[in-house]
């Protein structure tokens, strides 16, 4: 042991320089959840090009229609089967009608009958899954066979019964699409709600005395909502495939309406003389449904690389 | 085990019998009647011995007792709009175009697919990795009837190379088959690729390295045989898909099959002929998810069923 005492002066001391003074702060801008997970969505260039096509398809959906000087059904009989051209750009069908404008009627449907299903499911998926997977038990139990139950029907017959029972309107394709499908969205979220009520947060919301409901939607749901997300933005597509899939075939919604799958279904006799006017149907829904399934992967993967990090 | 499976066949008879109640009492409230199409001009008493030949002057409920008594009994009773033929015979006739068409694409479907998971999980090569994923998320996700028409105008109208309608050449099996199975072959492509990445990074598959087995023996015995039960836990819903899918390309190809069968027998309204190939269809989806579930179990033992 020493005895000498260090003595302490003036000298020994040095300022610290201005910009070291912060050091301990974070000097990272800080960024909500949305904005992080939307950087991250915009690295990747396939989601990129899905969204902005998306955007661009809705637009275009809302606007061509309004401002086109063509009606979806007005005929110009001296222009039948006309290749593509500045007049027409798609071309027009073997009535003489704009197949651009056409095209982008069935748009509206298509993209009408994705999104309204894809919401309708998840209000019935997340109350539907929510509920399960919170009370549990034989609740749970029992609304999981009748799950099972409906399940293992392929989708395809309930569409087919309801469309046969209801008519062939845009309503029942619609209700006959959410039938089976809200299922998967259910699933999903009561099986992130069985392993969130399992967690601090949740318990600390209950011993604070917040009730079922609100532990539920907004302490669960919430914390759920990366996976709900994807699983929405998948639905989308394959509501926009069942519909142009039973139209295709010809048993989908009413002949009047021109859905995507409609249209190509009435090119379908002319592929052999003019098989381009097939090609724009078929590229729209084939675009439509491929960007909807990037967009949700992106944003899977967006979410996952936070989850990675933790 | 064998609890499992008899709780599943259980589960499959009570969703067999819901199905088939929908449909009955759907297609009763459906307005209309049948024979409405047929003949405006019909005469009551005429319509009344119809309606008596049918069995509709009963009412509804002993319909009911009766339509499930002949069902359970194999007679989904006569088509409407062909005359003299029973369901049961149109299955009979139809259900083996389908079931060939379905074998072959089901195999196209396992050993493209297969294949085209292992390259891809085994390759070193970064762009034949990136080619087989680009083309099975464009297969997963665009609907492969849109994929069919394509090939059709390409092979069948600009090339010449395959005929398009008919089946009466191996020739005539090429376009529809692999329409069928364009889906299905993208996903087992996925599905066996993530799961041979997931089990060649396993402890068990550098003991056998170490070992001095040989790379070809280590991939096949002991990569492969572990990666294949995702594969098998799909075949159930493949199943299903070939099914979904048979409709629309047997449609489009002209294909004499049961799918071929159902669509025509909604656009003509053939109510009973619609009720018989719902119960046909769904019955057979039920039990193929009934044994590629158990046909995994068995593989691996580490799935435990009734779970």
């Amino acid at each position: 042991m020493s005895e000498k005492v260090l003595e302490l002066n003036q000298d020994l001391f040095e300022k610290l320089p201005d910009e070291e003074k912060n050091s301990e702060f974070i000097t990272v801008e800080s960024k909500t959840f949305f904005k992080d997970t939307w950087d991250r969505f915009k690295k990747n260039k396939l989601a990129l090009f899905g969204l902005v096509f998306i955007i661009a398809m809705i637009l275009s959906a809302i606007f061509v229609p309004i401002f086109s000087k063509y009606g979806y059904e007005a005929q110009d009989m001296m222009n039948r089967n006309a290749l593509p051209s500045l007049e027409h750009w798609f071309g027009t069908d073997k009535l003489g009608r704009d197949i651009f404008v056409r095209v982008m009627y069935g748009a509206r449907i298509s993209l009408m009958i994705g999104f309204s299903t894809a919401l309708i499911n998840l209000v019935i998926g997340v109350v539907y899954g929510g509920i399960s997977g919170y009370v549990g038990g034989r609740v749970d139990m029992i609304m999981m066979r009748i799950i099972d139950i409906i399940y293992a029907v392929p989708t395809l017959l309930y569409v087919v019964l309801i469309l046969l029972i209801f008519g062939n309107n845009i309503g029942s394709m619609m209700l006959a699409i959410c039938l089976t499908s809200w299922i998967t969205m259910a699933r999903q979220v009561r099986a992130q709600i069985l392993s969130l009520k399992q967690q601090e947060f949740a318990l600390a919301a209950r011993v604070i005395g917040a009730s079922d409901s609100r532990i539920l939607l907004k302490h669960l749901v919430v914390n759920a909502l990366g996976p709900i997300i994807v699983c929405e933005t998948m639905m989308v597509p394959s509501a926009i495939f069942t519909e142009s899939f039973l139209s295709f075939v010809g048993i989908g919604l009413d002949p009047t309406i021109p859905s995507w799958g409609k249209l190509a279904n009435d090119c379908r006799p002319l592929i052999f003389t003019y098989p381009i006017q097939i090609i724009w149907p078929i590229a729209a829904i084939c675009l439509t449904v491929l960007s909807l399934n990037f967009i949700g992967d992106g944003i899977g993967e967006a979410l996952q690389t936070k989850k990675g990090r933790e | 085990m064998l609890k499992y499976i008899v709780k599943r066949l259980l589960v499959g008879i009570v969703t067999l019998f819901i199905l088939a109640t929908i449909v009955f009492f759907g297609v009763k409230a459906m307005p209309g009647n049948p024979f409405a199409k047929q003949d405006k001009f019909m005469s009551p008493e005429a319509y009344a011995a119809l309606e008596r030949k049918y069995g509709l002057d009963k009412p509804l409920t002993e319909q009911y007792v009766i339509y499930m008594n002949n069902v359970l009994h194999g007679d989904f009773g006569e088509s409407i709009s062909k005359k003299g033929q029973t369901v049961a015979d149109i299955i009979a006739l139809r259900a083996p175009v389908t079931a060939k068409l379905g074998v072959i694409a089901f195999f196209i479907s396992i050993g493209v697919g297969l294949l085209f998971g292992i390259i891809s999980a085994l390759t070193k090569k970064r762009w034949v990795n990136s080619l087989i994923t680009t083309l099975a998320t464009i297969g997963v996700s665009v609907p492969s009837f849109l994929l069919a028409m394509l090939a059709m105008i390409l092979f069948g109208v600009k090339l010449g190379w395959l005929p398009l309608v008919g089946l009466s050449s191996w020739k005539h099996y090429v376009l529809p088959s692999i329409a069928l199975s364009l889906s299905s072959i993208s996903m087992i492509t996925r599905l066996s690729r993530s799961s041979l990445r997931d089990v060649m990074n396993e402890d068990y598959i550098t003991l056998a390295r170490s070992k001095g087995t040989k790379e070809l023996w280590v991939v096949i015995k002991h990569g492969l045989k572990n990666a294949l039960i995702p594969v098998i836990t799909y075949s159930g819903p493949m199943f299903a898909g070939l099914v979904t899918g048979s409709l629309v390309i047997e449609t489009l190809f002209s294909v004499p099959g049961i799918g071929a069968e159902f669509t025509q027998s909604i656009t003509n309204r053939d109510y009973t002929l619609v009720m018989g190939l719902t119960i046909f269809f769904g019955a057979l989806v039920i039990v193929m998810n009934l044994v590629s579930d158990i046909v995994a179990a068995i593989v691996d033992p580490r799935i435990k069923l009734g779970k």
